[in-house]
């Protein structure tokens, strides 16, 4: 066998572990992050030293089971299957052995639990793999002193320890507790990608079994003795703020124990960006069961008031940065025409290649487009909750975040709790989007417990979830080509913006393929709050980019496949300008796949949209059909090739990228959050339309790129493209181009 | 407060609770049945699906004291060992993400199999478009219905 040396000054993240009991236990990174990806660099992120400490355990016990403890929660992308697959195929063991767990709250041996995100697999991808070799090398090392033999000799393989020569042959168990005393080697060889036998090949979901008999996995499922449950009562519109309450007649109610007002954070608190909320005084009740709860929430009598401007110092990673919430109560209607309005006076500059002034001066045609998108609530289907457990001096949290090491953070500045006296467990988590970055729920239920003494489930309701901020920005944009006599295409210009944030991706493709092109960009403030949803930014400029892409291929009498091929290969051969951060060739490999798939060339189905974008290090190409049944479309098939390198579980792969395809469909066509008054105008799913089984495509197609090279991400790239696809394709069955999310604005409502 | 007489998976309970209450709670607060999930509260997303005489029912909106007189089945009472055809569908086809829907996919699943054994496409639409899967497994979800559909179901 060939092999890799891998050294990455191991000692700091591998270590042995072994406890009284037999076995070998080692130590190691679970989600060691190193590489700064560009989101994290898109937000000045910079990797906290924190996440090194270990986090993650293999143990093999006597017995040859081995044990894979994850930190990671599960947010629905399947990590917690995918990433043990990584250290099972460097460890050469039966997979069918293997057990994984959910780290156990309070061990002597998990001093932090830490974030997942999208960027899993790709973070962990050596470091894994890597433990996995470690311990596979001390049981060889184990066996070869025992036996007696040079360590060469032997080999491992499905769990097992073999030397031919003497035709000796052991299961792991037996030599666990031997190589337990063994010093963690210096080196180790890690396997050629063509020796894999677990990666690549598709493992069913380690949660399955629990989740389709309904074990209690959530957070919202946890039960305490003695525990209360809580929940919040927030202003009814953003730009407002509590003044008081009128408790005595709930108080009367029954099971109502306490009804009290908190600051979820002090005034002089330090904050970090994940501590963003959009309302910090709440009224809370609190009682015996969540109906009774419930009735005396509806109940209470509250007081508000219009806030004032709020500007705040936020640590964003180290860095700190003022966020500025205006006052004021703001309507959708007058969001709307700011976006339109705001032009190039307002937008600053972020790239420009060549003279496209000129370029534009000198056209024969210009052809300009504007697109936009309204804000969205991530609507986890599992509502945001946390249990709080908090003593004197003790804080003990249990719940659904993804950012646990910052909201410990966070918990220990408010309570004056140290660190090492606060444990947050982690549950899996009923849908994550993003959202659940933002754990001021968690500090919320703290607060709550130390206020009333008491252990406490704070939960929201539906509408409490989606009338609470945190959403994905409005957006827009407006593209602009200039052509020339000749139908060839000499300059673009892209403005886009948003509120508060803006969209835009300068560097990405067309830049790189356009020799003269001009890239703006603007922000608007607002009170309403908002942060990272599904593929931030890119789940709206992708589709407004492959649709102005569809329409320009179309008045330049060209196939929109072959637009896009043609621009690429220029990318490719002759790029324009520096710094384009994508791979042109990898980018046509999935057009050029996806092209294949849906016999784009020969397939008779008329109304077809493509799109293709590239994010979170991935390349997306995607084919829609869709039909349409009166005045309501129905999507047919969908075709989507994927480059992410290496696939680490091929059929959960493929579920997610369908996942992402349904999602994006649906909110492109259906999904909105608008506000009168600063009030939010859904509040629960009778008014906030998600797609549903009947609007789900009927099939969907998935091909992966052949690739060798390390994964990357997969949780977000077949998000944005698809929207792209769809309004492509309703303009093919309709002879209308849609430009405005969502699609089908006034669709009645389903329950 | 009133007491209540409940059959829940076949085993006799009795609780103490406000006419009022959605059996949801009473299940998840009161029996500690925490299988069937709260996801709007307003019969919109299907996440507390259960059977109520055989039925799918949103138990957000259904009142302890009008299941009292019922036999109600949830998630947790489907099967034995977690091997009703159903589950066995969704295991095979791996369906779940998040996870958190599916316990009300599979009671709403369940019901529509059991009077009808072999749907189409459009009577699965028919019976689960009220069942909301925020992770977007439908197109997994119909095959699984589809895998269970030609298995005899008791
Ligand atoms: S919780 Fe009952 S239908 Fe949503
Ligand atoms: S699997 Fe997450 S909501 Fe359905």
């Amino acid at each position: 066998m060939s092999t890799t040396k891998k050294t990455l000054g191991r000692r700091s993240f591998i270590k042995n572990v072994s406890l009284a009991g037999g076995g070998l236990v080692i130590g190691f990174n679970y989600l060691v992050s190193c590489k700064e990806t560009p989101e994290a660099k898109a937000l000045g992120m910079e990797m906290p030293k924190e996440w090194f400490e270990l986090n993650g355990f293999l143990k093999i016990g006597d017995n040859g089971v081995v044990t894979i403890m994850s930190p990671n929660p599960e947010i629905g992308q399947n990590v917690k299957t995918s990433m043990p697959m990584l250290v099972a195929e460097e460890l050469d063991v039966d997979w069918a052995n293997v057990i994984v767990e959910q780290a156990p709250l309070n061990t002597d041996i998990f001093t932090r639990q830490l974030a997942g995100g999208s960027q899993s697999i790709r973070a962990g991808w050596e470091p894994l793999r890597t433990a996995g070799a470690t311990a596979r090398e001390m049981l060889k090392q184990a066996a070869a002193n025992t036996w007696q033999v040079p360590v060469s000799e032997i080999e491992t393989k499905e769990g097992f320890i073999i030397h031919t020569a003497s035709d000796k042959k052991v299961g792991f168990g037996e030599m666990a507790s031997i190589a337990a005393k063994l010093e963690v080697p210096e080196n180790v060889t890690l396997k050629e990608k063509s020796n894999f036998s677990i990666i690549g090949t598709s493992r069913k979901n380690v949660d399955g079994k629990k989740i389709v008999t309904g074990q209690p996995l959530f957070g919202l499922d946890t039960q305490r003795e003695g525990m209360k449950i809580a929940m919040i009562v927030q202003p009814p519109a953003f730009g407002m703020q509590l003044t008081s309450i009128n408790d005595a007649e709930i108080k009367q109610m029954p099971g109502i124990t306490d009804v009290l007002i908190i600051d979820s954070y002090t005034e002089d608190q330090k904050l970090s960006y994940f501590d963003q909320a959009a309302f910090t005084k709440l009224a809370v009740v609190v009682g015996d069961t969540t109906w009774q709860v419930m009735q005396a929430k509806k109940a209470l009598k509250a007081e508000w008031e219009l806030a004032p401007e709020i500007s705040r110092e936020m640590n964003i990673f180290g860095r700190t940065s003022t966020v500025n919430r205006p006052a004021g109560l703001e309507n959708t209607s007058e969001h709307i025409k700011m976006m339109q309005e705001i032009g190039v006076d307002k937008a600053t500059l972020a790239r420009k290649d060549g003279n496209p002034e000129k370029a534009f001066k000198n056209a024969d045609r210009v052809i300009e487009r504007s697109y936009s998108c309204p804000f969205l609530a991530h609507n986890t289907m599992e509502p945001m909750n946390f249990f709080a457990n908090v003593t004197e001096n003790r804080a003990e949290l249990e719940g659904p975040v993804q950012t646990p090491e910052i909201m410990e953070k966070s918990v220990s500045e408010r309570l004056g709790i140290p660190l090492e006296n606060i444990d947050i467990m982690m549950t899996r988590m009923g849908g994550g989007f993003g959202r659940r970055l933002y754990g001021h729920f968690l500090v919320e239920a703290a607060v709550i417990s130390k206020e009333i003494n008491a252990p406490v489930k704070l939960v929201y309701t539906r509408e409490d979830d989606m009338t609470n901020g945190v959403y994905r920005p409005a957006y827009h944009a407006t593209y602009k080509a200039a052509l020339d006599a000749n139908n060839n295409l000499i300059g673009f210009h892209v403005i886009a913006g948003g509120i508060p944030e803006s969209p835009l991706a300068a560097n990405r493709f067309p830049a790189g393929a356009i020799d003269n092109y001009l890239a703006e960009t603007w922000e608007v403030p607002s009170n309403i709050t908002t942060g990272a949803f599904r593929a931030p930014r890119s789940n709206f400029i992708a589709g407004a980019e492959q649709s102005f892409l569809d329409e320009l291929a179309e008045e330049m009498g060209k196939d929109p496949i072959d637009l896009r091929l043609e621009l690429l290969e220029k990318a490719k051969n002759n790029p324009v300008g520096e710094n384009n951060d994508y791979d042109a060739s990898r980018y046509i490999g999935v057009l050029e796949l996806v092209r294949k798939t849906s016999n784009w060339d020969t397939s008779t189905s008329k109304n077809r949209g493509v799109s293709a974008y590239f994010c979170h290090n991935s390349y997306v190409a995607q084919v829609l059909d869709l039909e349409m049944k009166g005045n309501q479309p129905k999507v047919k098939d969908v075709y989507c090739a994927v480059d992410c390198g290496i696939v680490v579980n091929p059929d959960a792969a493929t579920n997610l990228v369908e996942g992402g395809i349904v999602d994006g469909i649906g909110h492109a066509m259906y999904s909105a959050i608008t506000f009168k008054e600063g009030k939010p105008e859904q509040k629960n799913f009778d008014t906030y339309r998600l797609i549903r089984h009947n609007e789900a495509p009927e099939k969907i197609v998935v091909d992966f790129v052949q690739s060798d090279t390390d994964p990357t991400g997969l949780g977000e790239p077949p998000f944005p493209p698809i929207m792209g696809a769809v309004a492509n394709a309703l303009y093919k069955a309709t002879g209308k181009r849609h430009y405005h999310q969502p699609f089908m604005a006034s669709q009645e409502l389903k329950g | 407060m009133a007491t209540y007489n409940l059959k829940v998976n076949g085993k006799k309970h009795q609780v103490d609770v406000e006419e009022s209450t959605p059996l949801l709670w009473v299940l998840r607060d009161h029996l500690g049945l925490v299988g069937t999930k709260f996801g709007c509260g307003i019969a919109q997303c299907g996440a507390c699906t259960v059977h109520i005489d055989g039925d799918a029912a949103r138990s957000c909106i259904t009142p302890v004291s009008v299941a009292a007189d019922y036999a109600i089945t949830t998630i947790e009472g489907i099967s034995e060992n977690g091997d009703h055809p159903v589950q066995e569908a969704w295991l095979e086809h791996d369906v779940p993400q998040c996870g958190y829907c599916q316990a009300g996919q599979i009671m709403s699943a369940t019901a529509l199999l059991k009077k009808n054994s072999s749907p189409s496409d459009s009577d699965i639409d028919d019976a689960m478009s009220g069942n909301i899967c925020r992770c977007g497994t439908y197109t997994r979800i119909k095959k699984a219905i589809k895998t269970a559909s030609n298995q005899n179901l008791s």
